[in-house]
């Protein structure tokens, strides 16, 4: 998994950081999103995910290693 | 065994759902949404999926597996009949009943009808659903004159989207100026003026009387001045009534929403509301009973209440804010104002990048920020810790407002 974030869109909700804190925190001067890590291990995916679906401001995007396979599942 | 049933399956009541489990609630949740969708985000609908740069799998707030995975009872396409406090069950219009050791309304709101129509025209649509985007998208495609009902956030980004395509859009306002319940007047004017660079154009202080059709499909709007503006789309954009319909049938207070207290507990300590729907005392404001409308309000409502539910009681006590993209402008509203404040102005209004702000005596009650999120994520701290910078310090951009949080945080 990649994560690929759009600060110009992003609003500074915090949604993110809720969902996942080892993946995501806000800038201190603006509260823009910033990654702490952009290839997060398994563990962490299904929290990824939702948080990029929960953005108010669909400033995430996750690209899944094997599309297909994320399909089938 | 506790059991917790929540009615509403939008923002407030998948944030509920979601955060009990994070708290580590073991118990039973169920959440009866009557939309045939998984809980989705509203906000989009609005911006980047009307525009369509948001393709609509995005819009889901979880994965189907996420309900499994979570013992999270999500049941769509299904509505609550009736609240049964003596039995505490909810009775379900499918005959099934749930019972409940809590129960949670998040029903949130529906779109406000405009008085002067009855039944359905073609071409007159309104915004809520995923359904009404897609309609609103199709008439998008082959309309050439749009009229805009209420210049609210909803009406003006849907003006902005429809601009940008080309569509010729008249805002009618019945108030005096664009966002004016929501904004200030200062930020109003920033508004209207973008939107009228991009060739919109505004009627403020009218009152639409009818709409006009021809072959069943709308042709032109009435305004009580006489002036009819042709029309091939029309969307009303009017506001919203909260779903208290519930609430109020079984018993419970009910007034521009159900009526909770501080914890968000309404008078029967077995039911909470939370969200769009639900009409709570303001902190921040001397406990003035509000009802917002907005996704920080509904996400911060819900982690309250899980928080409540699972042993951490605490007021509700969050700074709402607010967004809305337009006519290329980010606003961002931190703060609530009653419309009477004083308004302070940092950096030039031309420019397109200031914020406005907004002063109840010597207290900063509101921040909004125009192209400035800075700006406003220091108003939701100045906000959050009650401090209130003088007028001069707030109108001056070469005053640095942080250092007045820095002080605080270090004393």
């Amino acid at each position: 998994m990649k994560i690929h974030i759009r600060q110009d869109l992003c609003v500074g909700a915090g949604l993110c950081v809720l969902s996942s804190a080892q993946v995501f925190d806000q800038r201190e001067e603006d509260g823009v999103v910033v990654l702490l890590q952009d290839n997060p291990p398994p563990e962490l995916q299904d929290a990824v995910r939702g948080a990029a679906r929960k953005c108010p401001s669909l400033a995430i995007v996750v690209e899944e290693d094997d599309p297909a396979g994320v399909a089938a599942a | 065994m506790s059991n917790i049933v929540i009615i509403g399956a939008g923002q407030a009541g998948l944030q509920l759902a979601s955060s009990l489990r994070d708290n580590g609630f073991a118990g039973s949740i169920t959440m009866v949404g009557d939309e045939v969708h998984a809980p989705y985000q509203r906000p989009p609908l609005s911006k980047a999926f009307l525009a369509g740069t948001a393709p609509e799998a995005m819009l889901f707030m979880q994965e189907p597996k996420f309900f499994a995975d979570h013992a999270i009872d999500f049941r769509g396409n299904e509505a609550v009949e009736t609240i049964d406090r003596e039995l505490k069950q909810v009775n379900l219009r499918s005959g099934a009943f749930l019972p409940y050791s809590h129960l949670v309304i998040a029903t949130g709101t529906r779109n406000r009808a405009l008085p002067c129509v009855e039944g359905e025209t073609s071409g007159v649509v309104s915004l809520r659903t995923i359904e009404d985007a897609k309609a609103l998208m199709q008439g998008l495609e082959r309309a050439t004159k749009l009229v805009v009902i209420g210049a609210g956030f909803l009406g003006l980004e849907a003006a902005s989207i429809a601009s940008d395509a080309k569509i010729d859009v008249r805002v009618i306002e019945a108030g005096g100026r664009a966002l004016g319940r929501v904004v200030s007047a200062p930020v109003s004017a920033a508004v209207q003026a973008a939107h009228e660079a991009r060739g919109v154009t505004f009627s403020f202080n009218e009152a639409v009387v009818a709409l006009h059709s021809t072959d069943g499909h709308v042709s032109s709007v009435e305004l009580g001045s006489g002036e009819r503006i042709p029309a091939d789309l029309v969307l009303v954009s009017i506001g919203v009534v909260p779903n208290s319909e519930l609430a109020a049938a079984c018993g419970l207070a009910v007034h521009n929403g159900v009526v909770v207290d501080a914890r968000l507990l309404t008078e029967d300590p077995d039911i909470s509301s939370i969200g769009d729907c639900a009409a709570f005392p303001f902190a921040a404001d001397e406990g003035r009973m509000v009802r917002l409308e907005s996704v920080q309000n509904a996400v911060d409502q819900a982690r309250c209440v899980a928080d409540r539910l699972t042993g951490k009681v605490e007021a509700y006590d969050q700074v709402p804010t607010f967004w809305s993209d337009q006519a290329g402008l980010r606003l961002q509203m931190a703060g609530l104002t009653r419309g009477d404040e004083d308004v302070v102005v940092r950096r030039d209004p031309a420019t397109g990048n200031f914020s406005a702000y907004c002063y109840r005596g010597d207290n900063l009650v509101a921040v909004e920020s125009v192209s400035r999120l800075p700006d406003h994520m220091q108003a939701r701290k100045l906000l959050r810790m009650k401090i209130s910078p003088s007028r001069e310090q707030a109108g001056d951009p070469a005053f640095d407002l942080k250092q007045l949080v820095n002080k605080e945080t270090a004393a």
